[in-house]
């Protein structure tokens, strides 16, 4: 009874089942740990400018431009499922139009085995700090944090925020010449 | 004949060929099962995670080196759940046939709680306004199909065989179906 088809079948069950408790085991062992840390970020130079957003309404909106410094050591983070990381800095705050306004203005990728311990000192943001109308003149509350997506091998995709953030306000006139 | 008694061939139409009709029909009817079954697992799904494609199959390389082409995602989608920025979210273009997985970078919401928001691939260079409907600038949440949950490396790479080479679905569908149909308990 023990023909081609019938071992090819055991075989091909076989390798996949162990695999599958595998990756089940894999996920298990790192899905109840703390993925956080303390982060330090500043912001250095922040100044706003009131300019047409050609990318969205072409009407004149607040761009704002910061650069920040970022000290943090995530090497702790990484274990056996975490893939990569995925960084971003994101700057919230509240403007009359909008209750809430998140802008990405920085992101990064460390996968597992590459530098994990960051020192940044007067890094340009890589995103246009654009506001949704003009609340960035003047704003008195502007919070920057750290905040990482962990991509596992298998398993959950969580989101954390690191511990320790910046808030920073924005001068009250705009800045007329080119940056 | 000597090829299809070592694949264990005649055996198995010896089989039907002992089958009585009460047999037969017994047979066809756990065929049903298994379909409806599948069937009913995948619109459960729906309901427990809220999403109207609860997984989908990473189709292109915009994330990587997150998400590689054949990578499974399990998305949820809870009303109640606020978008924030960071989250993957699926969406479906006006225009476009199939869900664009990417990542939520910019974000704008109201007292009211509407909400509005701009996407872009990891991978990408530039924001995804030149890949929404002509003159939509921002998503709303009614374009979200689901938020990515759970991740699973290389699973959907069946799927994408199967959308590139329609005769081997066919074929992989045929032999599993004539193998139920015919094979006794």
């Amino acid at each position: 009874m023990h023909t081609v088809l019938t071992r090819g079948n055991a075989i091909l069950a076989y390798t996949l089942s162990v695999l599958a408790c595998l990756t089940f085991c894999c996920f298990v062992s790192t899905v109840f740990l703390d993925y956080r840390t303390n982060v330090k970020i500043n912001a250095v130079k922040t100044l706003v400018k009131n300019v047409p957003n050609y990318g969205n309404n072409k009407e004149l909106n607040d761009l704002g431009f910061i650069t920040f410094d970022l000290q943090t050591d995530l090497s702790g983070l990484f274990n056996w499922n975490v893939k990569q990381l995925f960084l971003y800095l994101t700057a919230e705050y509240k403007t009359e139009s909008n209750e809430l306004n998140q802008v990405v203005l920085w992101d990064k990728i460390i996968l597992r085995g590459e530098n994990a311990i960051l020192d940044f000192k007067n890094m340009n943001t890589k995103y246009y700090f654009w506001d949704d109308g003009n609340g960035l003149r003047g704003h008195k509350n502007v919070t920057l944090t750290l905040s990482w997506n962990i991509i596992p091998n298998a398993g959950l995709l969580p989101t954390l925020f690191g511990i320790g953030e910046h808030s920073f306000k924005f001068p009250d006139q705009y800045t007329m010449q080119p940056v | 004949m000597s090829l299809l008694k070592s694949l264990g061939a005649e055996s198995l139409f010896g089989d039907v060929s002992r089958m009585d009709k009460r047999q037969f029909f017994y047979q066809v009817l756990s065929f049903g099962m298994i379909v409806s079954s599948a069937l009913m697992i995948w619109k459960g799904l729906m309901v427990v995670t809220g999403s109207e494609s609860p997984i989908v199959v990473v189709l292109s390389g915009s994330m990587e080196p997150a998400f590689h082409r054949g990578d499974l995602l399990f998305l949820t989608n809870y009303p109640d759940e606020p978008v924030r920025v960071g989250e993957i979210v699926v969406f479906k273009v006006e225009g476009r046939d199939i869900p664009i997985v990417h990542r939520v970078i910019k974000l704008h919401e109201k007292s009211d709680g509407s909400v509005k928001f701009l996407t872009k691939g990891d991978n990408n260079s530039v924001d995804d306004r030149g890949l929404y409907a002509p003159g939509q600038l921002w998503l709303t949440k009614k374009d979200i199909v689901g938020r990515a949950r759970g991740f699973l490396p290389y699973v959907g790479m069946i799927t994408i065989l199967m959308n590139e080479y329609p005769n081997f679905k066919f074929a992989i569908l045929g032999i599993l179906a004539i193998y139920v149909l015919l094979h006794r308990e």
